[in-house]
């Protein structure tokens, strides 16, 4: 019934260092021993960490958090696979997923959109630009109605909750052949305009959040379906069709984004 | 109890509660009481809220809206990261809905029995009295909670409760409501009404002329220390389980912003009360960084049960029903599975002390799902909680709609926090604390569904009105960088920073950090005794010494350097270990989440001790060598009448 096994692995990881924003990366190689199956792939990154610190090396930056594939900290291309072969967050990836003597290529998002940091860190604040563009319904605390006023009926509720799961990650970014953000902006489209809550700010939030992606650094939609085949959280395809759904209606209707 | 732990001083009461009018309306009084500032006013009135969970992204948002000019600064990369987001379960609300009994006054009532009478009563009723307020908001934010086929609202009874008053949005209740928040909070920051200050760490309180007015904080990407000046500060910065080092806070999660507060006069309430949640997947090896919550919604659904016998390490599947002992259901007959966690918790423990513990090292037991898939089908018990069976077998590797899940207690929330009176103002002028940070509303132990609750009701609508009061005595004296408290402040956190990187001994931050926290999981966790804590009370001080002689601590300064930024969360962490100790020793009752092995009944049960110890235990900082100073603050039931709880 348990998992816990003896085997150990040695892998060998060839690492995306990077000082800062400005100076040049490369990849540098490490050798791990002793790597237990049922470690997370961030605990390995760990135990690499605490060595490097010992032998007095710099140890390797990547954010992470919550540890438990909600908060969306955590994000790293392994051999080209935006959060590895498991479809989970890297956080929740485990070292059973490989196989002794694997070589890794562990490479921070790769998009115009999201700059590095540090190693394997980047900077995704352009998702926030684009929640602040037009992501939310205008309902300043406390001019709620009763929570029972609009009853929802439960397959909109369940198909918004599908599209609100989106936790903010950017593998879809990482894994587009174009750097899109797509999916992210059409997750949030897609959980508001399908709630009855959402309509009246529908139009206007479509064209603003489009509009602020354009702004960034992210590339266009060729529904690849990259993002969707990475997404931790299964956001599906369908998302971007409603958001596409939306932008052409708000366009046809004339609506224009007030600020 | 030896004087040399601590000293006794001044008793401490809240006096904002207008308690002239009766329980029920004294919430309505102190709005009416409070001063307001005109909203043509509110412009010239600058906020800082440090953190963007539940309590500060609504606080943030709300004041915003309100029109003050709120800096919000927090210290992951964006506002929707803070570890709220991984809260599972739900969110208490006295709707009624069910049609099953519930009121305001019955969960204020279970509040303060659930919390073990060591709560404040007006600050918990209150909490009741929003509770239905902070579910409009979130459905009209689009929160997609849990719907029936009629369109309205599910809810569920939850942790204890026995009523269904739990509104969820499936096992991802604290991400949405999260968002709910963080939504909001973004709309605001685009309208130009809150500056944000992303990957900022707050490391500092600046006090001048006995008011909190700002803020030293160091930018984690560039390592920039600067300061930040305001009218009032309000601390959202969460709990500090991590001082356990395995819990299932976020890695990041850190006593840090509370515990510099307290080392500039905030008192520190009840330091001891930590709560031990039942359903946590057991640790795998020595590797493991954090430990994984499963919602304890699933022991609506799942039975907890061990083998009869030490040591049977058959396969579950293959142990008969008459050889499995549900203790929960045996010892428990009302309540069942669905006992407080504080008990559920200790059981747990119970049993794996006398061997009977499941998987690779005993400490396990089983949460059995085969009744309820029978009965419901497992269609349905995968529509309930197929996040929470994915998340497990992941982590473990196993299916669990088969073996069912094992699973263990683990640290999870801290009731205790920086003192607050009703306004949630500190015992600074100018500092309030929201949300974990505080200690008001969940007294020794804290009912599951209620934190969400709390977070929210104090960020949405607890201080966005109590906080006029204070600030209509503003805009204050305009402070700026060259003031003495400014300039000492910001050069005691760069000695620290420097320091932190000079010493580089041979250990690393994180083997002090788990030293400690195994320390603590085993002298000051489910269970204490005067030896066990005397007994870490001698190591304490030891370890802390050899962190600041000792650590290892790469890199530089003026990078991202995450190591230095754990080093200085560990830092804080010895220190409040300390405190958590010398509090647990002083409180010799059990109460809640605190089981002190000399004060339980012939049964095995806690026993509290309200004659000596119905009273909030706040402390006062002082430097190292001198024993911190007590302050308490008496505890009064006027409307839930004292009771040794049972759940029998």
């Amino acid at each position: 019934m348990t998992s816990t096994e003896t085997r150990t692995m040695s892998l060998t990881l060839r690492i995306w260092r990077q000082r800062d924003a400005t100076k040049k990366g490369k990849m540098v190689t490490y050798h791990v021993t002793d790597v237990s199956p049922d470690m997370s792939f961030l605990e390995m990154l760990d135990v690499l960490n605490e060595k490097l610190i010992l032998d007095g090396d710099d140890p390797v930056a990547f954010d992470h958090d919550c540890r438990e594939g909600i908060c969306g900290s955590c994000g790293l291309m392994i051999n080209g696979i935006a959060h590895g072969p498991e479809q989970a967050t890297v956080c929740q990836l485990h070292m059973r997923s490989f196989s002794d003597g694997d070589v890794l290529d562990i490479e921070p998002w790769r998009s115009g959109g999201f700059p590095v940091v540090k190693d394997l860190a980047v900077d995704r604040s352009a998702f926030d630009r684009i929640i602040s563009a037009g992501g939310f319904i205008s309902v300043p605390t406390g001019t709620a109605p009763d929570a029972h006023a609009v009853p929802v009926p439960k397959k909109d509720s369940d198909a918004a909750f599908d599209a609100a799961t989106c936790i903010g990650c950017g593998a879809c970014v990482a894994a587009c052949p174009n750097g899109s953000a797509m999916l992210f902006t059409a997750a949030k489209v897609a959980h508001l305009g399908l709630l009855p809550q959402g309509q009246p700010e529908r139009d206007a939030r479509v064209l603003k959040m489009v509009g602020q992606q354009d702004a960034e650094d992210f590339g266009g939609c060729s529904n690849i379906g990259e993002c969707s085949a990475v997404c931790p959280k299964g956001i599906s395809m369908e998302t971007i069709s409603r958001l596409n759904h939306d932008l052409l209606g708000a366009l046809r209707a004339g609506a224009v984004p007030t600020s | 109890m030896p004087l040399e732990l601590f000293t006794v001083g001044e008793p401490i009461a809240d006096t904002k509660a207008p308690r002239d009018v009766p329980i029920k309306d004294r919430w309505n009084e102190r709005r009416f009481r409070a001063r307001l500032v005109n909203p043509a006013n509110r412009r010239r009135l600058s906020v800082i809220v440090v953190g963007t969970g539940l309590a500060g992204g609504s606080a943030a948002a709300t004041l915003a809206e309100a029109g003050y000019r709120v800096k919000n600064f927090w210290f992951q990369d964006s506002p929707r990261r803070a570890h709220s987001v991984a809260a599972q379960g739900g969110i208490n609300a006295a709707k009624n809905y069910r049609n099953d009994g519930d009121s305001v006054h019955r969960l204020f009532y279970d509040t303060v029995k659930g919390g073990d009478f060591r709560s404040r009563e007006d600050n918990v009723h209150r909490l009741a009295e929003v509770s239905t307020a902070i579910i409009d908001q979130c459905v009209a934010q689009g929160v997609p909670f849990a719907r029936e086929y009629g369109g309205l609202l599910d809810n569920r009874s939850f942790g204890g409760a026995q009523v269904s008053r739990t509104f969820y949005a499936r096992g991802q209740t604290g991400q949405q409501l999260l968002y709910g928040a963080y939504q909001a909070l973004e709309r605001q920051i685009g309208l130009g009404n809150v500056e944000q200050h992303p990957r900022t760490e707050m490391l500092d309180l600046i006090v001048v002329d006995g008011r909190a007015r700002g803020i030293v904080v160091r930018h984690l990407i560039t390592g920039e220390i600067t300061s930040h000046m305001a009218d009032v500060v309000v601390l959202a910065s969460g709990g500090y389980s991590n001082v356990f080092y395995l819990s299932t806070n976020a890695k990041g999660s850190n006593v840090t912003a509370a515990w510099r507060a307290h080392k500039r006069g905030a008192l520190f309430a009840n330091p001891c009360y930590t709560q031990i949640h039942p359903t946590c997947i057991p640790v795998s090896g020595d590797y493991q960084s954090k430990l994984t919550l499963m919602s304890e919604s699933l022991r609506n659904d799942g039975r907890v049960w061990v083998p009869k016998e030490r040591g049977d390490t058959r396969d579950p599947r293959e142990i008969p029903e008459d050889e499995r002992d549900y203790y929960l259901e045996r010892i428990y007959p009302a309540f069942g599975n669905l006992v407080p966690r504080d008990i559920a918790s200790r059981q747990a423990k119970n049993v794996c002390d006398e061997g009977r513990g499941v998987g690779p090292n005993g400490l396990g037991v089983y949460l059995d799902f085969s009744d309820s898939i029978q009965r419901l089908g497992r269609k349905a018990i995968e529509a309930k909680y197929g996040n929470l069976f994915d998340m497990y077998n992941r982590i473990t590797g196993e299916d669990a709609y088969e073996t069912g899940m094992r699973i263990y207690p683990a640290v999870h929330y801290t009731m205790g926090g920086l003192w607050v009176d009703y306004d949630l103002q500190s015992t600074i002028p100018g500092l309030f604390v929201i949300g974990e940070a505080n200690f008001s509303d969940h007294g020794a132990n804290r009912l599951g569904a209620s934190a969400l609750m709390q977070g929210l009701a104090d960020g949405y609508f607890v201080l966005p009105n109590t906080i006029n009061d204070y600030l209509a005595d503003g805009p204050f004296e305009k402070v700026d960088a060259t003031h003495p408290a400014v300039v000492e402040a910001e050069q005691a956190v760069k000695t620290q920073t420097e320091k932190l990187l000079s010493i580089n001994g041979t250990r690393t931050v994180a083997s002090f950090h788990r030293e400690l926290g195994k320390l603590m999981w085993d002298l000051c966790g489910m269970e204490r005794s005067e030896e066990s804590l005397r007994k870490a009370l001698d190591r304490i001080p030891e370890i802390r010494q050899e962190f600041w002689t000792n650590v290892k601590v790469s890199g530089e300064q003026g990078i991202f350097n995450q190591n230095l930024e754990h080093a200085g969360r560990v830092a804080d962490f010895i220190e409040l270990a300390e405190l958590m100790c010398v509090d647990a020793l002083h409180r010799n009752e059990s109460c809640g989440g605190h089981f002190r092995a000399e004060s339980q009944t012939p049964e095995g049960e806690a026993l509290r001790d309200d004659e000596n110890f119905a009273y909030v235990a706040a402390w006062e900082y002082t430097p190292e060598n001198v024993p911190p100073v007590l302050h308490r603050e008496a505890l009064e039931y006027e409307y839930v009448h004292l009771a040794q709880r049972s759940y029998k």
